[in-house]
Parts: structure tokens; C-alpha cells; sequence
């Protein structure tokens, strides 16, 4: 990887990782007893910094793709419930299975959907319902594979990771528990997407809705049709280890922010966003809208997975509840509030939301007023509909983020043009 | 490729819209570096031509051959990378993007570098984005919009965003260029440096080129030889004299205008003359 | 170009067999599983069929809402379930509180029962339809309309941030709060079984086992559903208020120029839709003894679902898709678990935007021309 340095990259790296050293700080420091930063307010931040990376996600195949996708929630349960059962089988089981079965599924899935695509290029006119069914039955018999290959390297990779000392055992199985939640979704979308993405958007939102219905009603069933007795179905699972500390949460958002702003700041970024211009004049340009659509999908999707996976481990339990459709709207007002196409006002709204939600009017409104949080958002949301539909900081973004996150709207090799503002902008 | 053969063939076109025939028994042979035209009165089905031989819409019968390979069922974005590239009627820039940004996306199927490249900053991303853009600002140059480069594009004149649109489909280096309409909206200034400009690039980038237009100004000077639509079919072929002469391509304008065309030839002779 | 080498594979491809082929399985098991059962037992696919009819009524009167909406504004309005839920209460409050529904028998007090009992629920019903649309249309003047023009997501956005408001406002401790609330029936409902022939039953007893239970419900529901579909049929076809109103789903700036009052034709539109679903809170209320602020997500969730079953703008298939899916889900909660009805029911939405996204009635995808 190549870092070109200059000023606005700097100064973004520097913040970045000032903020993500001295939160943490401020939270260990204990002068006297009780830190300076509290456990309330340090979850707080840590949820939000989960929350952005899905908004950021859902911005991604939604303000810059064009594509209106309601299944972030359900990517987000499902990247949750799966990186929580791999960690908790290696603590609470003491076996690497839940690591091992999962890695194989997804990678022989993988290497079948690939398989599947290279026959499918080379047939032409195949309809999309009958590519998904081959891709579907590809699916099936990698996954079965994968887990008698899975099963049988349960034992040896156990012995191997209980060899290392305990604490870095478990840093590594959480690692690759969050990759690996990422990995589900990425499947799982692209599975979804082939078939979905070629209705029109209304239709596309619809069936994304579906599927996060799908999901929550799966997770309710965790324990008696999905056969995983730890999830606990309508119950909740508990006994996740606290491994999502505020290192975590960071590092994984900045490279997410990294990522994202290096892809749209390309000919690829490019490619995707002329699909939201104008998806036919994008076709006579060369462009393959459908594969375009469907890699953005993915990859929204897999930041959604990945901040699944970390929230997963922030409160130590899950709960199919909080991945019921109702709370699947939060994403999407979160990224109209910060507006769309703007990846700072994205981070900055997801912030914001969760600090002022659940934070400042938790404590402003008198007590018995709990309830009327959930009263005042959606008058708020309403008012901004009718008043201000860019965004907060639609219009506004360029001068407030050239301060704070320069780095989002420079691109390293060209001059520093106003067409940089245009190509994340609005 | 042989030299000698035709670069775009068209056989028996046929497309059916429910009970509809958009276009019927359309055939249509152009050579390699020919400057063609397409005409007919609205609704002839001239778009409709343009939208089969991109891909945008399933034929119902016929042929289209493209570089001596049959382009039927190929998807769009297939058919530009094989070298045809179109402006629309209405046109169709990218209105949030810059214009630079507007021409570097048609060098996206042959950018050189893969994604992986773009989310790592690759030495290889940086090298390949930079050779592009400049190949980019280049292009710009060769129309004269590189001032313009980071202005918006919805916020161009028209005039500019036609050009823009034609650089655009120029970038993605096609050896058919289909231009539809593109003298729409212009004045007579606008159109006569239309016509240069189709000149222009017909000579420079070597292109073979097929034109829709209603401005018989632009079709009549500008044209080698041109095909006459109506209802679909195809009622006249020939050079712009013997279409200007012909008796049912003046019965399909007629009250529509036919004392118009015969007063916008005359207009035509009389400017190609005066100036 | 690649094309399949061996003109069988190609047959294969052209014709769609591969996704047909799947699909034809995926049915002819389920009507094999389903025919199996119900010969195994013909009294619980009957009673099934006769629960999955009431349900789909009730859902029809919804669905056809969601369906007149997007039709004429191009909105999913999800808000409606909530007009359903308010619909509920409304009645709620008028029974338990007011006692409305015993108006006329304190008017005139040697009125006979059921004529007072009939009368009075009518008129609960009517308050709550009327109620019903004029909420639905101040909440399409203040916060549709002036939307009308922006991209659909604000829009979408807005209805999504009304449902919440409703919702949240509703469960409030001095509205309608957030506990369920046993809903307090406006007259007694009557059991029937069918058993060797029709028997009342009688409260407290049992039922004799391999009887088919319905309710007088389940005949008012019909009957109801039945008469304000006629109704609207009725305005839809042979009025000029149903002209102006197709009118202005076909196309809205010619509309204008013909001289209809738009903005008004979209009032009603949501009046009337607002008013059917008003109507199937009080059925769906009696017949399932049960409210609280939240009971409008998941039938609203699945009106909407039997629209686009149906095809969403089109009125019939509102109607015909919202019995189907009536009866997917009480076959499913019947015959395979409770908890994956509703998985089933959004499946069978996935499904159908894969093989014919516009639905039933809808028209099959074209290109513009």
C-alpha cells in the first residue's frame, strides 16, 4: 500500500488515530477509582462507531450506488449472531468449530458462487431466476461439504490455538470471528443481490425489507429450526465475551472510512456512482450496471456484517429484537440526516444520533419522559423531511469537512479542483 | 480486420413493440470511415434503430453484424467495449459529475488497474489514475472544455454539454459512433460548428459515424449518403442530391413541413454559397 | 459470443427450465405436503381454509389501501397499518368508554336488542372509518404533499417517520399506552361448529373433537369486507369520482390539464383507503380480541405484501392477493410452526418479485417503447 502524504492525509491519520487512542485512554485511566470517561458514555461511543460502519455501508449502495436497500439490519443481525457463536464456542465450548466450520463454508461457497459465475458468463441468456437456482444448489452442497471439512479441522486447530497463551487466543479468534462475519454477508448478499438487483429500485427495497424480515424471524428461531442451542432463540444469547473495546471499534471504522473514500475516490468509485447519474448512459459508456450494482451490494453489506460482528461483543449478549425491520430504518435516517453521499456527514450523523438519542435526551428529558425520545426523533425526522431533504449537511458539508476530514475530499494525484466535492458530493 | 469489409451490417432489422412494428425489414450497410445519416419524420423509428444495434432493446428479427461478429444478444456494455459508442436525443451527462470526471468514466473498462488497486493505493493505482486522467484532460483539450473540467455538468450550457456528451462517447474509443439528434436545440451558429465538429472528428479519430438528425442543414452537408425512414421501413437510400430529388421522401414530409425542406435546401445552397 | 454448444443445453436455457424446474418443485411438494395432510385430516385443513379466509378479508380491506396509494401517488404509505391500529382503538373507546354502540338503545329504550346492537356497531364502525380518513388525509397534507415532487426516498422516509410517530405516540401512557388491551366487543360473538351438521355452541362447553369451529364473526367479516369492497367497486367504475381517481394514477399533469382538482381526487384517495382499513381495525379487534399501539406493524407489513402479490396500483389483485396470502399463512402456522408463518409469508413476497414482480395483475415487464 502506498501512502501519499500530503497535508489533508496527515492531518486525517493524525485525528483519526488521536481519537481513537484517547478515548480508549480516558476510559482505562482510573485516577482515584472510577475512570474518566464513563462506561455509559465509553458504550455509547462504541455503539456509534458500530452504527456509522453500517450507515456507512447503506450510504455506500444507497447515496453513491443509488440502489435503496433496507436488508443493512439484517446483514448487521446476521453478521452478529455468527461472529458471537464462533467466539463463544471457543469460550464458553472450548472448541475452535464454530471457527473452522464456518471458515470452510464460506470458502468452499465461495469458491462455488465463482465457480458458478465463470459458467454462467459463458452461457448466454441465462435468466436471472435460473442463475440463482444453480447458484443456489452450488450453495447447499459447498456448505454441506464445508462442514465435514470444518468438523474434522475442529480438533486440530483447537489444539493448535490452546497452545498460545489465552488472551492472544482469544484476540485471534475474535479477529477472525469479525472477518468471518463479514464473510457470511458477503455471501449471503451476493446470493440475495443476483436475483434482486435486476427489479427496479422500488421492487429492490422491498425484497431487501423482506429478507431483514426473513432474518429476524430465523434469529427468533435460533435454537429450534437453525438448530444452534447457544443462540437461545426468542431468548437471547448470552455469555459473549466483552472483546469490542474501543481499539476494536476504531480501527475497524478507519479502515472502513479508508477503504470506502479510496474506492469512490477511482475509476471504480466513478463507475458506481454514474449507475446512480444515469444507469442507462452508464451502460453506453461500457459500464456493467449489474455487476457494479451487485459488487456495491456486497460490499455495503459486508460492512454490515463486520459492525454486526463487533456489536455483538459490546454488551456481551444478543437479543433478536434489536434486529427487528422497525430498527432497520435507523441506518437509513441516519445517512439522509448526515446526507447522502457524504461519507463525513454519514460518521458524524451515526455519532450524533446515538450520543443524542440515547445519551443527551436520556438524560435531559425528566424521567418519566423515556418514552417520548421515540415521540420527539421521528417529529425531528418529519421536520427535516419537510425543511431540509439534503441532509444536515447536504449542502453544507464541503467547508465543515475540508476542516475536519480534508483527506475525503482530495484526491492525491489531481489537483485539488472543486470536481473532488462533486464526486462524493450531494 | 479486413479493411474492405463493412464495419456495420444490418439485416432484415425487425422490432415489435406488442402489436407494434417499430421497425420493419431495416437493412443498412456502412463502410469503415463512412460519415451516414438517418432520417425520417418523428416516430419513424430511427431511435428505435439506435437502441437495437446498442443492445438497449431485444430485436425481434434480423441481424446486426459488427466488425464481421454478430452483436444480437450481446449486453450493452459488451457492445461499447467492442467499439460502438452513441449520444442520446435527450441528453444524458452525468449531471452531479464533474466534466472531467463525466469523460475519465468511459476509460473505466480499460482503466488498468483492479479494485483491490483502488482500495490498497497501489503504485500501480496511482500510476494508472494519473496516465488516465491526463489522457482525460487531453481529450478535454482536443474540444476545448478543459477550462471546464471540474465544473459540474448539469451546470454547462447546452451547447457545452452536447459537446461534452460527444467528447464523452469519443473517450471510450469506439470505431462507430452513432449520434443521435445532435444538432437538437441549437441555433444556426451552434449548428454550423456542430457540423465542423463532426468533420473534425470524423477525420481525426478515423471514426465511421451514423447520424440522426432532423436539421437538414447538418444532414445534407455533412452526410456521404443517407437512409430514409418512415413508419418503420426504409423508403429511400442515396447521396443527399438524390434524396433531396426524391419523390417519396418529400411525400413522407409532406405537411409536415415539405415546403420547409425545400426551402431549407434551398437555405443550404444558398449559405454553402455565401459563405 | 458463446452460446451453448449442444442445442439441448440451449432448449434448457432459452426456455427458463432451469428456474422453472425449481419452482415447479418447490409448488408441486408444497401442494403434495399440504394434500397429504389434509386427507390425514380433512377437519384441520378445513378449519385452516375457513381462518385463512377471515384473515384474507381483513387483509384485503388493508391491502387495498396501500394498494389505491401507490397507484395514485407512487408511495408505499407505511403508515397505513397504523391507521389500521388507530381504526381499533378508536372503536375501542367508543365501546368501552362511551358506549356508543348502546346509543339507540338509550334513545329509545324498548328498541329490541339486536337492532340496537346492530345500529350501534354500525355506527362505532362508520365514527372509526370516519376518523380513520380524516387523520389519513391532514397526514397527506402535511407531510406527503409537500414532498410530492422529491425523490421517492424522502418520501418513503417521511411515511416511515409518521408510522413512527403514530406508533410511539400511541403508546404513550395517557394515549392508548404501550400494554395490549383486551378489547371489549360491541356484541357477543357466536360460536358454530360443524359437526354432522351445524350446532351452536354453547359457552363453556366443548367442543366434540373433528368439528370445524367458525364465529358470527367470521360471516360479519365476510359480509362486511364483501359489501365495502362492492362499494368501492362501485365508486371506482361508476362514478366520476372513480374516473377522476384512475385518471390521475394513469397520468397526473394531463389529468390537471383536463380540469380535475388533483389534490383533491388524492384526498379522497387516501380518505377512502384509510376508511377500509379503519373498518378491518374494528373486525380484525372483535375478531381477535386483542389491541395495542404495535398491532399495525405486521398485518400492515403483510396487506402490503398481498398488494404486491396482487400487483401493487391494481384494486382486484389487492383482493385476490391478500386472500392467497391469508391462506399461506394460516396454512403455515397450521401445518408447519407459528413463528415461520410470518418467515413464510415474506418469503412467498421474495419469491414473487423474482418470478413476476408486477404481480398477478399486474402488467408483465416490458420495455419503453
Amino acid at each position: 500500500m502506498k501512502i501519499k502524504f500530503n497535508r489533508s492525509t496527515i492531518i486525517f491519520l493524525v485525528v483519526a488515530i488521536a481519537l481513537i487512542l484517547i478515548v480508549e485512554v480516558l476510559y482505562r485511566i482510573r485516577p482515584g477509582g472510577a475512570p474518566l470517561l464513563n462506561e455509559f458514555w465509553y458504550t455509547l461511543l462504541r455503539k456509534g462507531g458500530v452504527i456509522a460502519m453500517v450507515a456507512i455501508g447503506l450510504n455506500l449502495i444507497y447515496g453513491f450506488n443509488g440502489q435503496f436497500s433496507l436488508g443493512q439490519w439484517g446483514f448487521y443481525g446476521m453478521g452478529a449472531y455468527a461472529a458471537a457463536d464462533v467466539t463463544f464456542r471457543w469460550t464458553q465450548m472450548h472448541t475452535a468449530n464454530g471457527l473452522t466450520i464456518l471458515f470452510c463454508v464460506l470458502l468452499f461457497i465461495g469458491l462455488s458462487m465463482y465457480g458458478v459465475s465463470v459458467l454462467v458468463k459463458r452461457v448466454r441468456g441465462l435468466d436471472p431466476l435460473s442463475a440463482f437456482a444453480l447458484y443456489l444448489i452450488g450453495v447447499f452442497i459447498s456448505a454441506y461439504l464445508g462442514v465435514l471439512v470444518g468438523g474434522a479441522l475442529a480438533g486440530p486447530v483447537t489444539s493448535l490455538l490452546s497452545a498460545l497463551p489465552g488472551a492472544l487466543a482469544k484476540q485471534i479468534v475474535f479477529f477472525i470471528a469479525i472477518l468471518l462475519a463479514g464473510g457470511v454477508t458477503a455471501d449471503v448478499s451476493y446470493l440475495i443481490g443476483l436475483p434482486v438487483l435486476t427489479l427496479g429500485s422500488d421492487y429492490f427495497g422491498i425484497a431487501t425489507l423482506g429478507f431483514t424480515m426473513i432474518v429476524k424471524v430465523l434469529l427468533d428461531n435460533s435454537d429450534t429450526i437453525l438448530g444452534f442451542q447457544e443462540m437461545k432463540g426468542a431468548r437471547g444469547m448470552i455469555s459473549i465475551p466483552y472483546m469490542s473495546s474501543w481499539l476494536w471499534i476504531g480501527f475497524f471504522l478507519l479502515v472502513i472510512v479508508v477503504a470506502t473514500r479510496n474506492l469512490l475516490n477511482s475509476s471504480h468509485g466513478r463507475a458506481l456512482i454514474s449507475v446512480r447519474e444515469d444507469e442507462l448512459a452508464a451502460k453506453a459508456m461500457g459500464i456493467d450496471v449489474t455487476a457494479q450494482k451487485l459488487l456495491t451490494f456486497v460490499i455495503g453489506s459486508l460492512f454490515a456484517g463486520i459492525a454486526g460482528g463487533l456489536y455483538a461483543h459490546i454488551d456481551g449478549f444478543l437479543h433478536p429484537s434489536t434486529f427487528n425491520f422497525i430498527k432497520s430504518f435507523d441506518p437509513m435516517i441516519i445517512v439522509v440526516f448526515g446526507g447522502l453521499g457524504s461519507i463525513s456527514g454519514t460518521v458524524v450523523a451515526s455519532f450524533g444520533w446515538i450520543l443524542v438519542l440515547e445519551g443527551v435526551l436520556r438524560n435531559v428529558l425528566p424521567s418519566g419522559f423515556e418514552s417520548w425520545r421515540y415521540v420527539v426523533y421521528p417529529i425531528l425526522l418529519l421536520l427535516m423531511m419537510l425543511l431540509r431533504p439534503s441532509g444536515l449537511l447536504g449542502g453544507f458539508e464541503f467547508p465543515f469537512i475540508k476542516a475536519v476530514l480534508p483527506s475525503l475530499k482530495h484526491k492525491p494525484s489531481t489537483p485539488p479542483t472543486p470536481d473532488t466535492k462533486t464526486a462524493a458530493g450531494d | 480486420m479486413n479493411d474492405h469489409a463493412d464495419i456495420l451490417t444490418i439485416t432484415q432489422l425487425g422490432k415489435d413493440f406488442g402489436g407494434l412494428h417499430a421497425v420493419r425489414n431495416f437493412d443498412l450497410t456502412i463502410p469503415p470511415k463512412g460519415l451516414y445519416g438517418l432520417i425520417g419524420p418523428n416516430g419513424a423509428g430511427k431511435t428505435t434503430v439506435f437502441n437495437l444495434i446498442t443492445g438497449l432493446y431485444q430485436l425481434t428479427t434480423g441481424s446486426i453484424r459488427f466488425k464481421d461478429q454478430e452483436i444480437v444478444g450481446l449486453q450493452p456494455f459488451e457492445i461499447t467495449q467492442m467499439g460502438i459508442a452513441r449520444t442520446f436525443q435527450n441528453i444524458r451527462l452525468f449531471p452531479n459529475l464533474s466534466v472531467l470526471d463525466n469523460v475519465r468514466i468511459a476509460y473505466h473498462a480499460h482503466a488498468g488497474y483492479s479494485m483491490r488497486d483502488s482500495v490498497m493505493r497501489t503504485s500501480r493505482f496511482f500510476a494508472k489514475e494519473a496516465e488516465l486522467t491526463e489522457r482525460a484532460q487531453e481529450f478535454l483539450g482536443v474540444f476545448n472544455l478543459q477550462d471546464r473540467q471540474g465544473v459540474v455538468a448539469r451546470n454547462l450550457p447546452y451547447g457545452e454539454q452536447r459537446r461534452l456528451e460527444i467528447a464523452r462517447a469519443l473517450a471510450a474509443e469506439p470505431d462507430l459512433l452513432l449520434l443521435d439528434e445532435p444538432a437538437a436545440g441549437m441555433n444556426p451558429r451552434e449548428t454550423t460548428a456542430l457540423m465542423d465538429l463532426i468533420h473534425f472528428i470524423h477525420d481525426r479519430f478515423e471514426l465511421t459515424i451514423l447520424l440522426i438528425e432532423h436539421q437538414m442543414q447538418v444532414v445534407m452537408g455533412v452526410c456521404e449518403r443517407i437512409t430514409v425512414m418512415d413508419f418503420g421501413e426504409v423508403i429511400a437510400r442515396g447521396t443527399p442530391q438524390e434524396i433531396q430529388s426524391n419523390e417519396r421522401v418529400i411525400e413522407a414530409y409532406l405537411g409536415r413541413g415539405a415546403a420547409a425542406l425545400s426551402e431549407k435546401l434551398s437555405e443550404k445552397r444558398s449559405y454553402a454559397t455565401g459563405s | 459470443m458463446n452460446t451453448p454448444s449442444l442445442p439441448l443445453v440451449k432448449r434448457i436455457v432459452q426456455e427458463r427450465w432451469i428456474g422453472k424446474g425449481l419452482l415447479l418443485l418447490l409448488m408441486v411438494g408444497t401442494l403434495f405436503y399440504i394434500g397429504a395432510k389434509a386427507v390425514q385430516s380433512p377437519q384441520l385443513f378445513f378449519q385452516q381454509l375457513l381462518n385463512g379466509l377471515q384473515l384474507g378479508f381483513v387483509y384485503a380491506l388493508i391491502a387495498l389501501g396501500y394498494t389505491m396509494i401507490y397507484g395514485i401517488v407512487k408511495l408505499i404509505n407505511f403508515a397505513h397499518g397504523d391507521v389500521f391500529m388507530v381504526g381499533a382503538f378508536v372503536s375501542y373507546y367508543a365501546v368501552s368508554r362511551f358506549r356508543l354502540h348502546l346509543w339507540l338503545g338509550s334513545i329509545i329504550p324498548n328498541a329490541p336488542e339486536a337492532l340496537v346492537l346492530v345500529i350501534g356497531t354500525l355506527t362505532v364502525m362508520i365514527l372509526s372509518m370516519i376518523v380513520c380518513a380524516v387523520m389519513a388525509v391532514t397526514i397527506e397534507r402535511i407531510a406527503y404533499k409537500p414532498l410530492r415532487n422529491a425523490p421517492r426516498i424522502s418520501a418513503l422516509i417521511t411515511a416511515i417517520g409518521v408510522s413512527f410517530f403514530l406508533e410511539y405516540f400511541g403508546a404513550l401512557p395517557f394515549v392508548f399506552t404501550a400494554n395490549y388491551i383486551t378489547y371489549q366487543s360491541p356484541f357477543k360473538v357466536i360460536t358454530w361448529y360443524i359437526n354432522k351438521g351445524i350446532h351452536m355452541m354453547e359457552p363453556g362447553t366443548q367442543v366434540p373433537p373433528g368439528s370445524i369451529t367458525f364465529s358470527s364473526m367470521f360471516i360479519i367479516i365476510l359480509v362486511v369486507s364483501i359489501l365495502l369492497m362492492a362499494g368501492l367497486q362501485f365508486i371506482v367504475k361508476r362514478t366520476k369520482l372513480g374516473k377522476a381517481m384512475r385518471a390521475v394514477s394513469y397520468d397526473k399533469p394531463t389529468a390537471r390539464l383536463m380540469g380535475i382538482k388533483v389534490d383533491s381526487i388524492i384526498s379522497y384517495t387516501f380518505a377512502i383507503g384509510a376508511s377500509l382499513a379503519g373498518a378491518a381495525g374494528i373486525l380484525y379487534a372483535i375478531a381477535y380480541g386483542q389491541v395495542s399501539f404495535i398491532m399495525g406493524i405486521l398485518p400492515g407489513l403483510k396487506a402490503f405484501v398481498a398488494a404486491v402479490l396482487g400487483g401493487i396500483g391494481s384494486i382486484p389483485g389487492a383482493l385476490v392477493g391478500a386472500l392467497i396470502l391469508g391462506q399461506v399463512e394460516t396454512m403455515s402456522s397450521g401445518y408447519i410452526s407459528t413463528p415461520m408463518r410470518d418467515a413464510i409469508v415474506f418469503s412467498v413476497l421474495i419469491l414473487v418479485l423474482l418470478v413476476r414482480p408486477t404481480g398477478i395483475f399486474g402488467e408483465p415487464e416490458r420495455e419503453k417503447a
